[in-house]
Formats: C-alpha cells, structure tokens, sequence
C-alpha cells in the first residue's frame, strides 16, 4: 500500500474521528436537532434518549453501574476542574489537604496550584525512575485533613498506567475520595470503577477517536455518594452539576466511540502493541544512547517514549514535520518553554527531557507507515548527531558533568 | 510554528559544520550555552595569522531548528571577515536575516555569544600575534 502524507502518529494529543462515529453523529445536526431538556415534545425526548445511550454506553466501558453516574462536560480538563474544584468546595469543612502526582496533566497540576493559592494544602507525590507512583508514598503523604487523592490513570507522555486497583483500595481504606485523570486510558486499556475504587474518573471523546469538544465525568453515587460544587450556576442539567446545554451531536459521538473502543480494544491493543514494538526495535538496535522512557511492561499500546542523547527535541521533529506528525518533551515545543517535567521527574537529566520525542500509534496507522517512520528517525538522529558537540565530546571520552557551561 | 524558509533552508542544509583541531595555530573556539537549556553551540574560527582575516569558520550545535540555522548563518557571515569586523556582527542581524519569532531571539543571542567566544580565545591563544596585524 502506497504511504499517504503527512503520517500521524501523535495520538495521545488527538485522534482522528472514527468514520462510524461521524455517521452516527450526523442525524443529530439536523433533523434529530432537539433540546434533551425539553421534557414535553417529540424533539426534546429524541435528543434525550440518544444522549442516555451515548451515557450507557460510556458507563458500560468503564464498569460504572449507573449510566446516571456520568456527567457530560465540553472535554477532560472541564472534567478535572470540576472533579477537584468540586471536591475541594463540597469538602472544605472536612479537610484542605489534597494529594496528586508530580505527573499529573496541565489540567491536574494548575487546579491544584489555584487551590493551593486558596488555601489549600497539596502533596506531589513523586514518581520512580520507571514512571509508577509508589502507593506508599501517597499513604505516607495521607493526613486527617486528606480530602482527595487524585492520580493519572495512563501518563500523557509517556504512558505508563498506575496501579489503580491499589489507590483505590487505599483511599477507601482510609474514606478518601479518589479521582483518577483517564483522559489517556479511556478505551485503551481496562477501566473498572467498581474493581478499583474509582469515586470520580475525568475523561475526553477526542483521545478515542471521538469528536472534540466533549468529554465527561464520572461521579460515583454509591459508596460513597460523592458531592460536587458546581463550576458555573445554569440551568442545573446533569443533575446539577454542570449546567448547560447538552452537545448532543458530540454526546451521541462520544457515545460510538465508546462502544466501538469496548468491541475493538482487545484486537486493536494486540495489532498496535506489535507495530509499536516493531519501531521500538528497529530505533533501538540501531541508535546507541536512545533511552525508552517509562516502565516497558507497564505502558499503553501505542505509547513508545524515547530520549535521543545530545540531540534536541525540536530539531529531530523538524527533520521529520514535513511527513510525520510526533511531538517532543522539549522546551522549544512547549508553550511554556520549559522541557517536560515528566520526563525530568523521572530523574533523568534536563538534557534528556529536551532529548525526548514521543511516537503515538493509534487505530489507523500501518506496518508501512511504522517501518517509514522508524527509518527516517534513525536518519535524521543520526544527521544531527554528526553535527552535535556533544556527541563529538561525548565521543572524545570527555564526561559533559565536567564541563563548566556558562548557561544564558 | 512555521518556519522561515531561510531557516528551514540552513537546517537542511547547514553551512560549515564541523571542527577544527582547537590547538592548531590561528584556531579560536567558542563553546556556549548548557546542555540542560537545551541548546549547546560549538563556533570555530580560523584566522590567517598574517592578515587577520577569518579565511575558515566551522559549527556544531545541539538545539533547536533556529540554533543551528543561527549558528550555520554565522559561519557563513564570519568567512572573509577581519577579527574586528567578525566582533561587529550582531544578534539582532541574524534575526532578521532569518526572520526569527520573538521566541527564538535566544538562538541569535547564543550565536552571538559563540561568535565573541571564538574571537576571544583566538585573540587569548594569539596575544602577540594578532594585535600588531589586527591594528594594521
């Protein structure tokens, strides 16, 4: 099969819409245009059965009993916020300590750092070399005023997923709430709320091949029943707790792509696992210093993280941009110019977070396209390698911890 | 972002990389930056120690697509240039040969930097050798 350009394998910053998702979605544009609120009219009861399948679908994937359990929101980070800003509001006279993870997505951390700002207390519980969280470091941050733990199912970077069942069983353990970001897991790999204790699951449409805009949280109503402050005062739609009207064209969407994730998960895990550890190892035979990120056995299937020593980030992906979609941990690729610090909590060097590139596979990627993409990143590393000072010092023997570099 | 196409174009086809023995007589070498920030430039000049001309100029950059065009676009500047002249060039040149965005000054400010580093180490290794051509 020919290969088609630009090829995409940035997944874990969107995916394509599935064409059956689009299919099912169109009726809802036009002719099924109604308001689900609308209790006394035709239109109205249309828009909001299709919105409870999409509901019913999504609870089944993540093991929730209740399709009443699931709030819809405009995407995750509106699901995190409102899960954290939530809690912390319901909670406050309870405690005003929250523990986290120094990985956490944008979302998760900047919520944390307003609530701090608030008055709140928050832990960053650090994370191993490999890229788990130790649950003993978060019992150990635990105190009497732990309102929350809030933990990343899958990392964004560099996609290793935590032990959710043993945070769960802790939180509950000690009568914590727990909330995990699923924005990267949801349809990639097992979800169970009821087996891992999950009170509040934060999650997007657009990461499994669903529209954006949509995403949606999960709330547990039993055991415990978990309260939330709103975001923003409305119509009081999704029982109360998050006003608005119902997208239902991205609803109905997310709803497909929910279900299609839960059919497919299986077969698609098996087929893009082989391909990514195909580009694993034909990068790692052939690159000396190329270092995987994150724990291998550990990881989604269509993650590969891998730093590059001595070459930057941004480099290697303008040497690929033109016919490969990647991205980087590097500062010049990041809004905020600094280098991943997922990457640097691991306790590798700031060297090696500007090194970093990640490759994400998903549904519609090809063995072509992985032996293509492989190939021309041993090209370019190796292009860029031959005009790196430090690979030529490294080369020379000279240890670069020696070196006095006057920084800007 | 998008890329300038001068840039892109020193990129692909950068200008002067390599090295020069750092011992051999009329060799300065510039090494600037930090691994940690992400950006390491390597900047050699070769001067003719009769006329004071930089007759060769050499690079090697770890950085972004903007450091080593920054970088490459200096080597190319430096040849044919006298010592005093080569200490005229400025960042802000280079950001407007390459058109760089507001985020991508530091790129010029590091190549400027190698620049004067290559310049001071040759003038350091040269110290009575250059000062009477220089002058002349």
């Amino acid at each position: 099969m020919a290969l088609k350009f630009p090829i995409f394998m940035d997944a874990q910053s969107t995916t394509p819409c599935d064409p059956r998702v689009v299919e099912a979605m169109l009726p809802y544009f036009t002719e099924k245009f109604g308001h689900p609120a609308s209790r006394n009219h035709p239109f109205g009861w249309e828009a909001e059965a299709a919105v409870d399948v999409a509901r019913g679908r999504l609870a089944k994937l993540i093991g929730a009993r209740d399709p009443k359990e699931l709030v819809f929101t405009s995407g995750g980070t509106e699901a995190i916020n409102l899960a954290l800003k939530g809690v912390a509001e319901m909670y406050r006279e309870k405690g005003n300590h929250i523990v986290t993870t120094v990985i956490e997505q944008r979302a998760g951390i900047d919520v944390c750092k307003r609530l701090e700002r608030q008055g709140f207390e928050v832990t960053y519980v650090p994370v191993q070399p490999d890229g788990l969280i130790d649950v003993d470091e978060i019992r150990k941050a635990i105190t009497d005023k732990t309102i929350l733990i809030s933990v990343m199912f899958a990392n964004n970077e560099i996609g290793t997923i935590q032990d959710m069942a043993a945070i769960g069983k802790l939180a509950k353990e000690k009568g914590i709430i727990f909330h995990t970001d699923a924005t990267q897991a949801l349809g990639k790999t097992p979800i169970d709320v009821e087996a891992m204790g999950i009170d509040l699951l934060s999650c997007t449409a657009h990461l499994v091949y669903g529209p954006k805009g949509v995403g949606a949280l999960y709330v547990r109503r039993k055991g415990p029943r978990v309260r939330l402050a709103p975001l923003f005062d409305g119509g009081g739609h999704e029982r109360g707790m998050r006003s608005g009207t119902l997208p239902v064209p991205l609803c109905v969407g997310f709803g497909r792509a929910a279900e299609i994730a839960q059919e497919s998960m299986a077969a698609e895990n098996a087929r893009i696992t082989k391909m990514r550890d195909r580009l694993q190892d034909m990068i790692l035979s052939s690159v000396d210093e190329a270092f995987l990120n994150g724990r291998p056995d550990r990881r989604l299937a269509g993650n590969l993280n891998i730093s590059f020593a001595y070459v930057e980030g941004e480099s290697v992906l303008m040497g690929l941009n033109k016919e490969t979609a990647l991205s980087s941990g590097s500062a010049c690729t990041s809004s905020t110019l600094e280098p991943s610090y997922v990457i640097a909590a691991l306790g590798a060097s700031a060297e090696l977070a500007h090194s970093s590139i990640r490759f994400s596979l998903h549904r519609f990627n090809t063995d072509e396209e992985v032996e293509y993409v492989g190939q021309r990143t041993i090209e370019v590393i190796k292009r860029l390698r031959d005009m790196s000072p430090l690979y030529e010092l490294a080369k020379e023997g000279v240890d670069l911890k020696t070196i006095k570099w006057k920084a800007e | 972002m998008a890329y300038s196409d001068k840039v892109v174009d020193h990129y692909n086809n950068p200008r002067n990389v390599g090295s020069f023995g750092k011992d051999t007589p009329g060799v300065g070498t510039g090494l600037v930056g930090a691994p940690e920030c992400g950006d390491v430039m390597k900047l050699q000049i070769k001067v003719n120690l009769e006329t004071g001309v930089i007759e060769d100029a050499k690079f090697k950059t770890f950085g972004c697509g903007s450091a080593i065009a920054s970088s490459s676009l200096a080597t190319e500047w430096l040849k044919g240039k006298t010592v005093d002249e080569a200490a005229k060039i400025k960042n802000t040149d280079i950001v407007n040969e390459l058109k760089l965005p507001p985020v991508k000054i530091h790129c010029s400010v590091l190549a400027e930097d190698a620049i004067k580093a290559a310049l001071a180490d040759y003038k350091e290794k040269n110290a009575s050798a250059a000062t009477p051509v220089a002058s002349k």
